[in-house]
């Protein structure tokens, strides 16, 4: 367990966040924070809201009320989103990890990273493929380097997804369910590489039904369900005593699973 | 019944020089019909910028709403009651091309749309704006997809520059009929310009090929 010191301002502040996907509401008064070098992990069963919660920190989706500041930008407020220009550099400082990767089909391993900071850091490409050999060294795929992503097996292609994320340098790293698509024996090497982000200090916001990562990473566990935070705490708490009974249901749902 | 392609032999020379007219002809359109394509295609993809959507899809609903040869004729026998006198081989290029943009469009926005909206969102999510994202992850994806259909779209544009003919530029088909008003030998003149239209569009299917191939080793098409 990292210790966290708790004075320290929010990086993320989620306050009354609603978004509903027409007449569906989907999330309905959200309140959240994640400080710095936290790790956040947010758990609950499939359609609570969690990915869309997640998908509106970094702007993919634009909830209708209530409020997100991250990295000290008001990214939205009441419905009414940053500005174009703004957000784009904002999403600079969000790295976004995908359930289904998305790594550029048509680029290479390199280029896949290179591409964001080329384009908006005016790196050279000689410069920038420096930083993305590191990176790939980093997620143990150097080996990789002029793999094309069809190559790939799932869980080179997430740690991929991940270097580029992190050649952005960004402050804060959403994982949107980052194992939910691989083969299970492809799952531990994608979580190494979070917990190795995680044992170097970066701030995460993770939606994943790992709970074993849950339980070893977590400073925070944020239990979902029906667009409601329905309670939140360590994972000591939330595993082992957990206040409310939609929680424990959950859980057990979970854990009987494995 | 007796063949006797020698009107075929002598206007030779005739044939060639009208068969790279068509060429001619079809390169300048395709190019202008890629171009008007790809801003047409790219108009229609959002249909809450309802100025640029409601052109777009008008222009694609009139053209490929009416026959070529009306467009054709509108343009060279039609504008000059306006006093716009245009020259013969502009306005085939610009009748065919006109055209043509009209399926192109099709083709660019059905090969956008079929871009797997990750990538979108993956390219936002770096930083990258709407346009960045388009011109560095979409369209080279899509431009792969669109390589086939496109293709069918170029033989088509080959064969209909026929028409062209008729606006008195002088092309294979127009060389044609002037060797066939001197020798009265229709079929075997036909004959002649049908193989002749026949390797054209087959040398086009081939460089496709060869293209598509390309990428593939590439590793740009999966």
């Amino acid at each position: 367990m990292k210790v966290t010191p708790n004075s320290t301002e929010p990086i993320l502040r989620i306050r009354g966040l609603c978004k509903s996907f027409g007449a569906q509401p989907v999330l309905q008064g959200i309140d959240l924070d994640v400080r710095p070098s936290q790790v956040v992990v947010v758990i609950g069963p499939s359609g609570s809201g969690k990915s869309t919660l997640l998908r509106c920190c970094n702007g993919l989706e634009q909830a209708e009320a209530g409020r997100v500041d991250i990295c000290s930008q008001t990214l939205v407020d009441q419905g009414r989103m940053l500005p174009e220009a703004q957000l784009n550099a904002l999403r600079e400082d969000v790295g976004m990890v995908f359930q289904s990767f998305n790594l550029f089909a048509h680029l290479s391993v390199l280029d896949n990273i290179t591409l964001g900071p080329r384009k908006l850091r005016g790196q050279s490409r000689a410069q920038a493929e420096m930083q993305a050999r590191a990176l790939l060294d980093k997620v143990g795929l150097a080996h990789k380097a002029d793999a094309m992503p069809a190559s790939l097996s799932g869980g080179q292609k997430q740690r991929v997804a991940i270097a580029r994320a992190l050649a952005m340098q960004p402050r804060v790293m959403l994982f949107d369910e980052p194992t939910s698509a691989l083969d299970p024996e492809l799952v531990g090497e994608v979580l190494q590489v979070m917990k190795l982000l995680a044992s170097e200090g970066m701030t995460m916001m993770v939606v994943t039904h790992e709970m074993d990562f849950a339980k070893e990473v977590a400073d925070v566990v944020v239990v979902m369900d029906a667009g409601m935070v329905v309670e939140s705490g360590p994972p000591e708490t939330i595993f082992s005593q957990p206040t409310q009974e939609r929680t424990r249901s959950f859980l057990q749902a979970i854990l009987s699973r494995s | 019944m007796d063949l006797d392609f020698s009107p075929v032999w002598s206007g030779w020379p005739q044939l060639l020089q009208g068969a790279l007219v068509t060429v001619e002809v079809t390169s300048v359109s395709l190019l202008l019909g890629c171009v008007l394509g790809l801003l047409i295609g790219m108009g229609r993809l959002h249909p809450e910028r309802r100025w640029v959507y409601g052109f777009c899809t008008a222009y694609l609903a009139v053209i490929r709403g009416t026959p070529l040869l009306v467009q054709l004729f509108i343009l060279f026998f039609g504008l000059p009651q306006f006093g716009i006198m245009l020259p013969a081989f502009l306005c085939g290029v610009l009748g065919l091309g006109i055209y043509s943009g009209a399926y192109v469009s099709e083709i660019v926005r059905g090969a956008i749309q079929s871009i797997d909206r990750g990538q979108m969102e993956a390219a936002r999510s770096i930083g990258l704006s709407s346009r960045q994202a388009m011109l560095n992850v979409i369209l080279p994806q899509a431009v792969v997809r669109m390589i086939p259909p496109l293709g069918n779209e170029f033989i088509a544009l080959i064969k209909n520059s026929a028409l062209v003919s008729l606006l008195t530029i002088h092309d294979l088909m127009h060389e044609g009929q002037k060797i066939i008003s001197v020798s009265y030998r229709s079929l075997e003149v036909y004959l002649a310009i049908a193989l002749m239209y026949f390797v054209l569009t087959g040398l086009t299917t081939l460089a496709l090929r060869h293209v598509e191939q390309r990428l593939r080793a590439g590793g740009m098409v999966q």
